[in-house]
C-alpha cells in the first residue's frame, strides 16, 4: 500500500472498513434479530461470537479446508444457542441473566480450549476482488470482499422475507408478541424460541468464525472486543427490522474503520479517540432513541427490555 | 354454509379439592339463538365455558353438540368441533395485520404463503360476511370495536358454528357495542351460528338475546326465554335475596375552583403527535365527567394530571398555584388518584393488602422504620369500611377479585383529608355489587366537598355521576353541558369527532 498521505483516502478506507468490519456485525445482529422477533433476548452472542472464531479457527487449522471452519462454527453457535434455549424453558429462569453467564462460559471455554491456537496460522477465508476495474490500489484494497459479506446481505433479504411470507415467519412473530396468543393458535412459544436462538446462535457463530478466518484474520483473546453485544444495541436500532440491520452493521462497521483509517493517512495524535466511534456511536443512538414518553415502536411485545 | 349447531351442557359440575365452582348445571342452546349467560363475578360463568371448551374437564356431566355427546380434550379439539370462543382480552397478535393474524389462526396455511391468493380469499371471505375490517391495517392500531368484530370474524373463518362471547362488549362504546352484537344476532337468525354471550349488561340481553341462563354460587339460579322476564327477575336471580340499595343522593353545591388546566397541550404516545387538550375546571364538590372513545387521549390526559406527562404548552393549576405532580406537591394539596386497572396501575401486586393500603402515607412517620403495627391496624380499619373481601391484611393484593382491588384501592385514596380525587374508568370490568359500591364511594367523596375528576369511557356512569360533562375527541376537549341538558345523543356525536 502506498502511503499518500491526500485526504480523500480516508472515505475510500471507511468504505473499506465497512465492509470488512460490518460482516461480523451483520451476522450477529441478525441471530439476535430472529432470537428477539421470537422474543427472547440472548445477551450470549458475544460468548458465542468468540467460540465460534476459536472453533472455527482451530477447525480450519486441524482440517485445512476453512469452509469446514465456517461450518463447525455455525454448529458449535448452534449447539450453544440451544443450551441458551433449553435454560430458559424453566420457570423463573431470566434470558438476559442466562445471557451474561453464556457470555462469561464462552469465554472462557473459548480461551480454555483456543491457546494451543494462538501461534498457528490456520487457511483463510478466500475474498473476491471487485476493484479490479480502478488502478487505485487503496480502491482495490478497499474492494476486497469477502463471500461471507454478501450472503450476509442475502440472508437479511432471506430474512426480511421469512418473516412477511413464510409460516415460520409468521410463527415467529406470534410468539415475540404475545405468548398468550401463541398458546390460543396451539403454537408452542418454548420450541419456537428454542430454535430462533439456536439459528441465531449459528448466526453468531459465523460472525466469529469471520473475525478469526478473514478479518483480523487470526486467533487471540481479544478478537471479539465486545461486538457481540454491540450487535445487540444494533438490534434495537434496526427496529428488529433484518433490512435495517444490515445499514446499521454496515453504520457500525464505517465507525470502527474510523481510527485505522486515520492512522493510516498518517494522523498520528488522537487517531485512537477513533478507535471507540462505535461505541460511543453504541451509547450515542441508545440515548438519542429513548425516550420516557414514546414507545418503542417495532419492539417485540414478549422481549424483556420493552415488557 | 352449515347449519348452527345446537348445544347442550348436561349436568356440568367442577369441583377444584372442596369448593364446587359449578355444581350440576344444565344449560342448551337452541340451533340458530342467541343464550346469554348472567351472573355475578365468580358466579361460575367462566368455569362452565371453560368447561364446554376443553379449558378444564368437568368432574361430572357431558356435552352435546346436535344430541351426540362429544368429549372435548382441549380448545383445539373444540375448534375441529366447530366450537369456537371470544376471549375477553384480545387474541390477536397487535403487530400482526389483520389478514397475518387471519391465516396464521387457520394452522393449515403453506410453509410459503402466497399472498396475493390468500388476499382474494379473505377478500371472498369477507364479502359474505355482514361486516368487515380493513385487512392490511396492523391490528395495534385498530379501535377496540374493530378488534372484536376481527375477533368474531376469525372465529367464522375457522369455521365455528358456535360461539362463546366472554363479555363482548366491555371494551366497546355502546355505539360500537349495538353494532357489533347486531351484526352477531345477524348471524344467529340466518341460522349460521349459535351463540352463548356472558354479559352484566341487562340492557344487552334484553336488546339481542333470546334466551337467558342465570348462575349464582355455581349453581343454576333460572333460566327462560328473555321475553317472558324482566330486568327485575333478572337482578333477583342473579342477586339471590341480597339487596343492592339504592345510589346516595347528590348533595351540597360546588364550591371554589381546585383544578384548573388552562390551554394545555401535551403529545401522545407515539410522541409524534401534539394533543390540544385546552382548558378544564373542577370545582370543590363537583364531579365532573370526561366522556370519550378509548384512545382519543384519556390515557395522556391522566399522564398529565399524575405528572408522568410533560405539558408542552399551558398550566396546570391546583388551589390557583402551579401544580407539577410531585409525591410533595400532591400529599400538601391533598390530591389522589384512582387510574384505571389498579392492580397494574396503583398497587404493587406483590405485596400485601396492607402495605397496599399504606403507600400513600408510609412515610409521614418520623425516622426510618415503618410503623407496622399502625399499618395493620389502619388496613384493618379500612378493610371493614370500605368491605374489601380479603383472607386477611397480610394476603396478596393480587390475590383479591378485580372489585375488591379496586376497592382496596379506592379505600387507599379516599382515606384522610382529600381535596382532590381523580379517577379513570373506575368501575372497568365489575360486576353489579362492585360497581354499586364504588360509584357510591365517588359520589358520597362529592357530597363531602371533594373535587372529583371521572374519566370514564362508560356514558351511563358518565351520566349516573357527574354535575357537569365534558367530551374529549381526539386529544382535545370539544364540549361541554351541565348534566342537566346533556343529551346521548348530541353526546355521540362529539365523542365520535363530528362537532
Amino acid at each position: 500500500m502506498t502511503t499518500d498521505p491526500g485526504l480523500w483516502a480516508v472515505p475510500i478506507a471507511v468504505l473499506g472498513g465497512a465492509i470488512r468490519v460490518s460482516t461480523p456485525f451483520l451476522f450477529v445482529s441478525l441471530g439476535e434479530c430472529l432470537t428477539e422477533r421470537s422474543g427472547r433476548i440472548n445477551l450470549g452472542l458475544e460468548g458465542t461470537l468468540i467460540l465460534g472464531a476459536m472453533s472455527g479457527y482451530g477447525l480450519s487449522y486441524l482440517t485445512g479446508s476453512a469452509t469446514v471452519g465456517v461450518l463447525g462454527a455455525a454448529l458449535v453457535g448452534l449447539v450453544y444457542g440451544l443450551l441458551h434455549g433449553w435454560l430458559c424453558r424453566f420457570k423463573g429462569v431470566n434470558d438476559i441473566a442466562v445471557g451474561i453467564s453464556m457470555m462469561l462460559l464462552g469465554m472462557g471455554i473459548a480461551f480454555y480450549f483456543g491457546k494451543p491456537f494462538i501461534q498457528p496460522t490456520a487457511p483463510r477465508l478466500p475474498s473476491i476482488p471487485f476493484g479490479w476495474w480502478s488502478d487505485s490500489p487503496q480502491l482495490q484494497a478497499a474492494l476486497q470482499v469477502n463471500v461471507l459479506f454478501l450472503i450476509g446481505i442475502a440472508l437479511a433479504v432471506f430474512l426480511a422475507w421469512m418473516l412477511r411470507s413464510t409460516r415460520i415467519g409468521l410463527t415467529i412473530r406470534v410468539v415475540g408478541d404475545s405468548t398468550q396468543s401463541a398458546r390460543a393458535l396451539a403454537i408452542r412459544p418454548d420450541r419456537v424460541r428454542l430454535w430462533a436462538t439456536a439459528a441465531g446462535g449459528a448466526l453468531a457463530g459465523i460472525g466469529g468464525a469471520y473475525l478469526s478466518l478473514y478479518y483480523p484474520g487470526s486467533w487471540n483473546e481479544g478478537i471479539s472486543s465486545g461486538q457481540g453485544l454491540m450487535a445487540v444495541a444494533l438490534v434495537i436500532f434496526a427496529r428488529w427490522n433484518p433490512i435495517n440491520c444490515l445499514w446499521a452493521a454496515l453504520l457500525f462497521g464505517g465507525a470502527g474503520a474510523l481510527g485505522p483509517a486515520l492512522q493510516s493517512v498518517g494522523i498520528s495524535e488522537g487517531y485512537y479517540l477513533f478507535y471507540a466511534a462505535p461505541y460511543v456511536l453504541t451509547l450515542g443512538i441508545l440515548i438519542a432513541t429513548s425516550s420516557t414518553e414514546r414507545a418503542v415502536i417495532g419492539a417485540p411485545g414478549e422481549l424483556n427490555i420493552t415488557k | 354454509m352449515d347449519r348452527a349447531p345446537e348445544i347442550e351442557a348436561v349436568g356440568m359440575t367442577m369441583r377444584f379439592g372442596a369448593f364446587t365452582a359449578l355444581d350440576n348445571v344444565t344449560l342448551r342452546v337452541r340451533p340458530g339463538s342467541f343464550h346469554a349467560l348472567l351472573g355475578e363475578n365468580g358466579a361460575g360463568k367462566s368455569t362452565l365455558v371453560k368447561c364446554i371448551m376443553g379449558f378444564y374437564h368437568a368432574t361430572s356431566g357431558g356435552l352435546l353438540v346436535d344430541h351426540k355427546e362429544v368429549e372435548i380434550k382441549d380448545p383445539v379439539d373444540a375448534q375441529r368441533h366447530g366450537l369456537g370462543m371470544v376471549y375477553q382480552q384480545f387474541t390477536l397478535v397487535p403487530s400482526l395485520s389483520a389478514a397475518e393474524n387471519l391465516v396464521i389462526a387457520r394452522g393449515d396455511a403453506g410453509a410459503v404463503i402466497d399472498w396475493r391468493r390468500e388476499k382474494i380469499r379473505l377478500t371472498e371471505f369477507m364479502s359474505r360476511m355482514p361486516f368487515s375490517v380493513p385487512l392490511d391495517r396492523q391490528v395495534s392500531s385498530l379501535a377496540a370495536g374493530e378488534k372484536q368484530k376481527l375477533e368474531i370474524l376469525k372465529q367464522l373463518y375457522l369455521g365455528s358454528r358456535f360461539l362463546i362471547l366472554d363479555e363482548p362488549t366491555s371494551v366497546l362504546t355502546p355505539d360500537e357495542a349495538d353494532k357489533v352484537l347486531g351484526y352477531v344476532r345477524k348471524l344467529t337468525t340466518s341460522g349460521a351460528l349459535s351463540v352463548l354471550m356472558i354479559s352484566h349488561k341487562f340492557r344487552e340481553v334484553r336488546a339481542f338475546a333470546d334466551e337467558v341462563t342465570v348462575l349464582r354460587r355455581g349453581a343454576l339460579a333460572g333460566q327462560g326465554r328473555v321475553a317472558d322476564l324482566t330486568d327485575g327477575d333478572m337482578a333477583a336471580m342473579m342477586m339471590g335475596k341480597s339487596d343492592i340499595g339504592t345510589a346516595p343522593d347528590r348533595t351540597g353545591q360546588p364550591g371554589a375552583a381546585v383544578l384548573t388546566l388552562r390551554g394545555a397541550q401535551a403529545r401522545d404516545r407515539s410522541g409524534y403527535r401534539v394533543l390540544p387538550i385546552g382548558d378544564l375546571t373542577v370545582h370543590a364538590g363537583e364531579v365532573v365527567g370526561i366522556a370519550g372513545i378509548s384512545g382519543n387521549g384519556q390515557v395522556e390526559l391522566m399522564e398529565v394530571l399524575t405528572g408522568q406527562r410533560r405539558l408542552i404548552a399551558g398550566s396546570m393549576l391546583v388551589n390557583g398555584t402551579p401544580y407539577a405532580a410531585t409525591r410533595r406537591q400532591s400529599q400538601a394539596r391533598r390530591v389522589r388518584y384512582l387510574p384505571e386497572e389498579p392492580l397494574v396501575n396503583a398497587c404493587a401486586p406483590t405485596l400485601s393488602v396492607a402495605e397496599n393500603l399504606a403507600m400513600r402515607d408510609f412515610d409521614s412517620g418520623r425516622g426510618v422504620w415503618l410503623d407496622r403495627r399502625r399499618m395493620a391496624r389502619r388496613a384493618l380499619e379500612l378493610i371493614a369500611g370500605f368491605d374489601i373481601r380479603t383472607q386477611g391484611p397480610g394476603a396478596q393484593i393480587r390475590s383479591l377479585s378485580g372489585g375488591n382491588v379496586q376497592r382496596a384501592a379506592l379505600a387507599r385514596e379516599l382515606s384522610g383529608d382529600v381535596s382532590l380525587l381523580i379517577v379513570a374508568n373506575p368501575c372497568f370490568g365489575l360486576d353489579f355489587t362492585a360497581v354499586r359500591a364504588i360509584r357510591d364511594r365517588i359520589m358520597m367523596a362529592r357530597n363531602a366537598g371533594v373535587a372529583v375528576l371521572l374519566i370514564s369511557e362508560d356514558l351511563d356512569e358518565i351520566l349516573e355521576l357527574s354535575d357537569r360533562v365534558l367530551v374529549m375527541s381526539e386529544g382535545q376537549i370539544t364540549f361541554e353541558t351541565p348534566v342537566q341538558e346533556a343529551q346521548a345523543a348530541v353526546l355521540g356525536r362529539y365523542m365520535a369527532g363530528h362537532h
